[in-house]
Formats: C-alpha cells, structure tokens, sequence
C-alpha cells in the first residue's frame, strides 16, 4: 500500500505533464493523439526499439543513481558528467588496450577499471571536502570541465590510433564488448542490478544507516560516533563508482569506443531522473525508462506527427514540476503531508 | 611594529595581516602578468583588461545567485536565465536592430524567470532545487526550439569613451574602455554590496534567509521579499545573458552559456555571498581565461590546447582547496517556508 500511495504522485504527475503537453501540441495544430502514438510506438512497440528504449535508459539509471546515493548523505554531486566521462574513456581504453584476453576476465575488468576511474574522479570533491571543507558543488562543476579536457587530449595525444582523421580510441576489441540477447542490452540488466544493490546498500546494512544520518543530521552523526569525513569520501566515492559503470557501459555495450562529445549532456541527465525518482534507487529505474523512452521516439514523432521533438524537453520539464510541487499534488490528496524530500536543505552545509 | 600602528592604526594592520594571503595571491598574478606579457606594456595591459571582460557575465550571475540565496531561495537555474535572456535579447535587437531593446528585453526576460522561479518555489512551495531544473531544461528547450540559424545583428554594444582618460597607459586600457554591461556590472557589485549591509531592505533580505520565522514575526512579508529578491536577481542573471550575446559574442548559438551559470554559482560560495568576494573570485577565474589566450600567443604549450583549457578549472580547485575553505551559506537556505 505504501508502494502504491508513493507511485502515485509520480503517476498523476506524468498524466498531468501528458495533458498540458496535449494541449501544446494541440494549439502548435497538430494531433497530440498521433503525437503520443507515435511516441508510444517508437519506444515500446517492436523489440529493436523496445531494446534502444533500454540502451538509452541504461547511463540514466547509473547517472540517476549516482546523484540520488550522493543525495542520501546531503551532498549535491553535480559531477555525474566528469565522473561518467572518466569511466567510459578508460573502459575504451582497456578495452582495446589488453588482447588476448578471454571474454570472461577482459569485459568485466574493463567495466572495473572504468568504474574505478569513476570512483576516484568522484573521490576527489569529497576528500577536498571532508579535508578542507572545499564546496561539492564547487569542485565538481570544475572537475566536469577538467574531465572533458583531460579526455580530449588523451584521446588526441596518447591513444588515437596512427592515421584516423577523427580524435576518439580505437575500437574495443571483441572480448571486451557487453553483448545485447537479441535486441535487449545486458547492460541494462547490469544496471537495474545496481539500483537494487544500491538500496539494499542503504536500507539494509550499517553504512547506508551512516550514510542517511549524516544526510539527515551531520552533527547527530558525528555526535553518535559516525565519523562524517569517512562518509563524505566514501559517499562520493561511491556515487562516481556509479555513474563511472554508467558510463563503462555506454563505451563497451553501445558505442564501442571513446569519443570526445557523444556523451554530452548525459550526467546531468541524472539529477533530473535522481529528482524525478525522489531519491529511491527503485524508483530511479521507471524514471530513466520514462525518460529514456521519450529520447528514443522524439524522431518519430516529428516524423509522424509534424511535432517538434523539443516538446519531450517541454513534457519531461513538467512532469519534474508536477512531483516537486506538493500542493499540486496535495489538490488529489488532501491528507498527504510530510513525507517530502527538500533536496535544497543541504545544499549549503559543509 | 609599534611605530607602523601608529602610522596605519590598529585595525588596517590587522586587516592586512588577515588578507595576506590574499595579497600574495594578487602579487603573484601581477608578477605572472607581467612575465607572461614579456615585460611588454601593451601584452600585458591586455590580459588585465581581458580579465575584466571574462569576469563580467560571472560576477551578475553569482550577483543574481546571492540575492536569491541571502533571501533563502536556492537557484540553480541561473544557466537557465542567462540562456533565456541571451536568446530573447538577441532575437529583439535583430528584429529591431536596436541594441537598447535588446538589453532590455533581456533584462525583463530574466526578471520573468525569477518571477517563475518565485512562483514554484515560494508560491507553490515546491522544491528550491527542482524548481531551477525546471528553469534549465525549460529554458534549453524552448530557445533550440524557436532558434532560427542565420539571423544576425549589425552591431554589438559600442565602447563607451572617456575622451582623455581612456589614453591614460595601462589604467585607460583596462577601466576607461569598455562596453556598458561591463560598466553596468562594476555598478551592481557596489550598489548591491551597499544595498545588502547598509539599508532596511538588506538586513530584511539576510533576516528570512536565517530566520524567516523570526522575520516574519515582526512584520516582513517573507513570500514578498523572496519574490523581489527573485525578480531583481533574475534581472541581473538577464543582463549576464544579454552580455552573452549582445556585448560579448554578437549572435545567438545554441546552448551558448556553456555552464556559465554554474561557474557563477561556484563564483558566489567562493565569494561567501558577500558582492566584493564574488566579484574578486569572478576576476580570478576571468584572469585564468584571460591568460590561456595569452599562453597560445606566447606559444606556450602548443598543440595541447586541452590542458590550457583545464588552467581555469584547475587554479580555482587549488585556490579554494588551499586559501578558501569553508563557508557558511544563509541558515534558512533551501527550505520552502510556511507560515505556521
């Protein structure tokens, strides 16, 4: 019952943020019935774009659930991009980089090494921080930037091959790749098994009951003997560990190689699905499906329909709107009260 | 010691005791300037002068961010109203082909946004920081949509002249020749550091950013401060906009701020939320602009533009690391308020 009542909000928020669209599409002259037809069908119906559905969800949900986990301890980590960006390069290059290795060992230590590269690209802002109380949000944003650089002039200098005109890593060799079953990405269950893990991590064991202390009271965490520097770094760590897999994923099961720029865009992706989904790791998989599925069939939908694809950027900015404001909600139930996250309370703290 | 107390008073020497660091930094850079200028007059008057230039859409943003925050309203939607702005300027002054519509349409877009930004979050009571998502995404979408490529504006804003004192050496360069937004923001980071620890309006604007319940009970209308402190900010983050595109780079192209809106947030927590520490970690990261241009010009480094691109972001991460270190935001920050 629970489950359901906390489903709703969302639910009656993307049904709202459905209508008002309906009627923008309606005043732009067009059919919103075609419109949402065809973005139905060019994300759900059929299994190949049922699978580029999943493909494009897969960074999402790791991109969602790195800024969600970083949110549990009350650190705003704006740095999914840098820390995303740092996994999918050095996934691309372990994976073309070793040969001869059997399936088995070479994919996963590719997708290892690129989640470690995550890890400690999100390491950083939280040992400045637990060290010398330097701001997340701060150093993250800045170290966005010095990701993209830093990747361009590896992939320029260091690991281009001899004679391609273009600045990306060479292809992955076959053993690192993460297969598709048909038309379904492995990658995609690779990643709801992280969202699952990533709750059980919070709810279930001492360190998430850490984690979500110092999130909700860091000086009654650090009163009741939880070290809140340990947590700060371990909690960063963490959440670039996960949008560092985000990001492995992209290179060794979709793209195949690093380039400079595909990824754009991607890591602050995830703040938006991490809000959508309240912060519950569960709930961050329907949110980047949702969005996901949008992405996937906006083309479509300009085709069909004659709409501009930007009205998914339009609909996705008014569902978030639609489950951030409580007394729009409150309208369906009157009784509702309490149980909102304010994200912005931490904001500030150090 | 005690003959230099006498001389300066007490309080000047502890001041600059307390701002040493402070002053060794800014002996560096000039000492920098200078070698990476090659001990020429005219190279080096153009980083400082460049400097001023980069830091202005920085320094009205994170003056924008500060009215919000001091008032207890988190923005991250700067990026948003910046885009917004710049867009909607832009297209007015090609439409019109005049430059005073433009900024002030500009001006007025981003005064709309802080008003939207007032509406989800104080009005509705929504989340601060989904609010400024909002504004972003809303703001990315709409100006790719509406965007036509090929319009163009003749001119961008003219220098102002200051006759004679533009031909002053080195000073004329970097303070008597500029663009109006320029002037405009040097304006704003006094007017609104006045505004803030001096007059009623700003000891009311701190007062609900710390206590807002205390505030209110003794007659200031919260909802109303936060909306005027929103709306005034969003005009300012609306002339960072139009300088974008009207002062700086003369067109619109899509997703022009390129995270300009987020430095400026970085900008302002680094600055404490006080104007002149803003404006003086505006310049710093300016000058680091500044100075990559001048690293291409002396050769410097060549062929890696990457790692000259990654100077900025690298100098402010050690600057804070080292010298800053914590701040404190305003205590009611974040938290929708609800009269009880």
């Amino acid at each position: 019952m629970k489950i359901l009542r906390s489903a709703l909000v969302p639910l009656i928020a993307v049904v709202l943020a459905l209508l008002v669209g309906a009627l923008l599409i309606q005043l732009s002259g067009s059919s919103p019935l075609k419109a949402y037809s065809a973005l139905f069908e060019g994300s759900f119906v059929g299994w190949e774009r049922f699978g580029t559905t999943l493909e494009k969800a897969t960074p999402l949900i790791m991109g969602g659930l790195a800024v969600a986990f970083a949110f549990k301890a009350g650190l705003f980590n704006i740095g999914g991009q840098g820390q995303l960006l740092a996994g999918a390069l050095i996934a691309g290059a372990v994976g073309y980089g070793f040969s001869g290795l059997p399936w088995i060992i070479h994919m996963p230590l590719a997708l290892l090494l690129g989640a470690a590269a995550g890890a400690a690209w999100g390491a950083i802002p939280g040992v400045l921080k637990a060290t010398r109380g330097a701001h997340e949000v701060i150093t993250t944003i800045m170290l966005n930037f010095v990701a993209a650089n830093m990747a361009e002039w590896l992939c320029t200098k260091v690991w281009r091959k001899p004679g391609d005109i273009l600045v990306r890593t060479p292809h992955i060799e076959g053993s690192a790749e993460i297969p598709t079953f048909g038309n379904i990405p492995l990658g995609f269950f690779i990643a709801v098994i992280f969202a699952f893990g990533i709750w059980f991590l919070l709810q279930k064991t001492t360190f998430g009951f850490e984690v979500r202390s110092v999130g909700l009271n860091p000086n009654a965490a650090s009163y009741a003997g939880i070290s809140t520097k340990r947590i700060v770094i371990l909690t960063m760590a963490i959440s670039g560990f996960l949008a560092g897999v985000g990001g492995s994923i992209e290179t060794l099961g979709v793209l195949g190689r690093y380039e400079p720029g595909f990824n754009a865009g991607l890591g602050f992706d995830g703040i938006t699905i991490a809000l959508l989904a309240r912060t519950n790791p569960i709930a961050v998989i329907p949110s980047a499906v949702l969005i996901a599925s949008m992405d996937a069939s906006a083309s479509l939908m300009q085709f069909k329909a004659g709409v501009a694809p930007e009205i998914t950027d339009v609909i996705e900015a008014l569902i978030l709107l639609f489950v951030a404001t409580p007394i729009i909600v409150r309208w369906f139930f009157k009784s509702r009260q309490g149980d909102e996250i304010s994200f912005g309370a931490n904001w500030g703290s150090s | 010691m005690n003959s230099l107390k006498a001389i300066f008073g007490t309080s000047v020497l502890e001041r600059i005791i307390r701002l040493r660091w402070w002053i060794l930094i800014f002996l560096a850079i000039i000492a920098f300037t200078i070698f990476a200028g090659d001990f020429r007059q005219d190279p080096t008057t153009a980083i400082l002068a460049a400097t001023l230039r980069h830091s202005t859409p920085l320094v009205l943003g994170a003056l924008c961010g500060m009215l919000c925050e001091r008032a207890g309203v988190v923005n991250i939607g700067i990026e948003g109203q910046m885009l917004m702005s710049a867009f909607v300027g832009f297209t007015v002054t090609s439409a019109t082909s005049s430059l005073y519509l433009g900024v002030a349409a500009g001006l007025a877009c981003g005064m709309l946004m802080g008003a939207a930004l007032g509406g989800l979050s104080v009005s509705l009571q929504g989340d601060q920081i989904i609010a400024g998502v909002v504004l972003n995404i809303f703001a990315l979408g709409l100006t790719s949509f509406l965007y036509t490529p090929g319009e163009t504006i003749h001119s961008k804003t003219p220098r102002i002249n200051f006759g004679p004192l533009a031909d002053i050496p080195v000073i004329g360069k970097i303070f008597f020749s500029n663009q109006p937004i320029t002037y405009v923001s040097l304006l704003l980071v006094g007017v609104i550091w006045y505004a803030l620890f001096k007059t009623t309006w700003g000891l009311r604007t701190r007062a609900i950013g710390e206590h807002p319940s205390a505030a209110e009970t003794v007659g200031v209308s919260v909802a109303k401060m936060r909306y005027l402190n929103l709306i005034i900010g969003g005009g300012i983050a609306g002339l960072a906009g139009a300088y974008l595109s009207l002062e700086a780079v003369g067109s619109f192209e899509r997703g022009m701020t390129n995270g300009k809106g987020f430095v400026a947030l970085a900008v302002m927590i680094f600055g404490r939320w006080n104007p002149i520490g803003a404006w003086g970690a505006a310049l710093l990261f300016g000058y680091t602009n500044a100075i990559q241009t001048q690293f291409q010009f002396r050769g410097w480094l060549t062929g890696h533009p990457q790692l000259i691109g990654m100077i900025p972001f690298i100098v402010t991460i050690v600057v804070l690391a080292g010298f800053v270190g914590r701040a404190r935001p305003p205590a009611a920050l974040g938290q929708p308020y609800t009269r009880e």
